[in-house]
């Protein structure tokens, strides 16, 4: 079995416990296995198959992590209960809309009431605008133009659990993002109607949730208030044309399009613009990366310091959906190589497949556009002779950024878009 | 019958546990020295999967200073006295060996 350089490469910066055994090997066993078993496809050791979990997240999280249902929920990849956090299937992604009962959930604190509609209410405010309100579910909806966007929203730590060297924090897969339809109101608009001050500089966003200890701070987040005008920014009461599910924010989040999810706040409560950097917790010690090292466009100038700076927009990234890692396919036969591709709002322009290990690549067709903020879909005929083979796919966005084979290391673990790999057999 | 006595042993379990773990959550940490101790203080903001999750990579140093971090920025109330015995807890059973 011989590998390409390129193939090494990648071999190279794999967590040593990958499944605690050599991936050539475990291919070979699951190949075995499968012909034991008289599998065709899917042959995975019976411990692999109940969690799908991605390869390289640390040895404790195969141990720990679950298969389990929220109220409402199909069953997802349990990480914490306490809060909780669960992510998404891989497989679920062979779909460009993620279906509301297959989204991640992601909470810092614990104390998560049951908003009622009835009695929900938003608190428009801060000295950065000229007057304050207050707004229940039917004044959002009576009272301002309904629009839709369909984007994705992805963790800022999504893939955190395949930093090298490993770093602290949810140890999420791939799966801690999905792509929905939004409706809802624009923020823009609700903040134009109390008049927004030229000095407003930020726009401080918190939602019902609480910490279970008075100490702990409270998750408060804030965005630029350039961001916060933006058409795009939303305040959604509908995900897929539903009410939002209960663990993605019923009845009001935001909507953030480009930007990673930790901006966009659910159980949405208070909206407050201010005219002095908002200077919490969750903005000053979290969510921040080392400044320099990413090629990213939106700056958020007012939270930045000498060493770092708040996330902000989504690197380009993808996914390989179908087949899946270790299937069993068919020499000779044709199969379709598919997957998503998404950026920070830019828009894909290009998925390139490559069937040998990196060695040479192909475009794929993209599919359908929903949007520049959507997940695109692609495909890539592909006829496997017999033996192993190493699947790559690489998007670049319409700024021309790809992505990377190595990660860019960062102490939170943040924006990991290296290249997708998926090894098959074909006989 | 049989069923009915392993549903009331299984509810006896259950209450039993509960006060223990706050929550009926199913997160079994190793035995050892100072499990209890790790129990009582890191349960009462997360359940405690946030601790297998986060091994075998964090070493005695970097599992000191997340113990800090939930002391400190986090408010957690955690007695002095408790935190030699957590620590040492958690290097030996959560550490890489
Ligand atoms: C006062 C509340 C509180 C207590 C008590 C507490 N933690 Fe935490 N812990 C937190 C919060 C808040 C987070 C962040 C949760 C998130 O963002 O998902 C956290 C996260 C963590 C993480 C993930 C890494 C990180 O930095 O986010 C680990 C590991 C952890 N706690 C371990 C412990 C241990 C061990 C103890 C007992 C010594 C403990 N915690 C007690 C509040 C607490």
């Amino acid at each position: 079995m011989a590998r390409s350089r390129v193939f090494d490469g990648l071999a190279s910066h794999r967590q040593p416990e990958y499944n605690g055994i050599d991936r050539r090997v475990f291919l070979q066993t699951a190949v075995a296995v499968g012909a034991v078993a008289g599998m065709s496809s899917l042959a995975r050791p019976a411990a692999a198959q109940t969690v799908p979990l991605t390869p390289g997240v640390p040895a404790g999280v195969r141990a720990e992590a679950t298969l389990e249902a929220l109220k409402g929920k199909r069953k997802l990849i349990k990480l914490t209960y306490r809060p909780p956090n669960y992510e998404t299937p891989l497989a679920v992604f062979n779909d460009a809309i993620t279906p509301n009962d297959a989204f991640f959930v992601r909470y810092h604190v614990s104390d998560i009431p049951e908003v009622a509609a009835a009695s929900w209410r938003l608190k428009i405010g801060g000295e950065g605008l000229n007057g304050v309100a207050e707004y229940g579910l039917s004044d959002l909806k009576s009272g301002f133009e309904q629009v839709e966007v369909t984007a994705v929203c992805q963790c800022s730590g999504n893939r955190r659990g395949l930093s090298n060297p490993h770093v602290q924090g949810v140890q999420w897969g791939y799966g801690a993002m999905g792509n929905a339809r939004w409706k809802g109101v624009r923020l823009r608009d609700v903040l134009n109607k109390a008049g927004v001050k030229k000095e407003a500089v930020e726009i401080v966003i918190d939602g019902a949730d609480k910490p279970l200890v008075d100490k702990t701070p409270d998750f408060i987040k804030s965005i630029p208030a350039w961001k916060a005008l933006d058409e795009n920014t939303l305040i959604a009461l509908e995900m897929n044309g539903a009410p939002l599910p209960h663990w993605n924010g019923f009845p009001a989040r935001l909507i953030v399009p480009g930007w990673t999810g930790t901006y966009w706040m659910k159980h949405l409560i208070s909206v407050q613009a201010v005219t002095k950097p908002y200077g919490g917790f969750w903005m000053a010690a979290a969510y921040r990366i080392p400044n320099g090292k990413f090629p990213l466009v939106d700056r958020f100038i007012s939270q930045e310091t000498a060493a770092n700076t708040p996330i902000t927009e989504m690197v380009v990234n993808s996914l390989i959906t179908a087949p899946a890692d270790g299937q069993k396919l068919r020499a000779g036969g044709a199969v379709e190589v598919k997957g998503i591709a998404w950026d920070g709002g830019y828009g894909i322009r290009q998925v390139e497949v490559s069937t040998n290990g990196g060695k040479s690549w192909r475009p794929a067709t993209l599919g359908r556009d929903l949007g520049r903020f959507s997940f695109r879909q692609w495909s890539y005929r592909f006829a496997p002779k017999a033996g192993t083979h190493t699947l790559l796919a690489k998007a670049t966005n319409a700024m021309g950024a790809s992505q990377t084979f190595e990660a860019i290391f960062n102490p939170a673990g943040y924006h990991h878009n290296v290249v997708h790999r998926v090894d098959v057999v074909a006989a | 019958m049989t069923k009915t006595l392993l549903a009331a042993a299984a509810f006896a379990v259950f209450i039993v546990a509960a006060p223990a773990l706050a929550q009926d959550e199913p997160v079994k940490l190793k035995d050892g020295p100072g499990k209890d101790a790790v129990q009582a203080a890191c349960s009462a903001c997360h359940s405690l999967d946030y601790i297998p999750m986060n091994s075998p990579f964090l070493d005695r140093a970097r599992w000191d200073a997340a113990i800090k971090k939930m002391i400190g920025p986090f408010g957690a109330p955690i007695d002095e006295r408790d935190v030699q015995v957590i620590l040492d807890y958690l290097a030996r059973n959560y550490a890489p060996q």
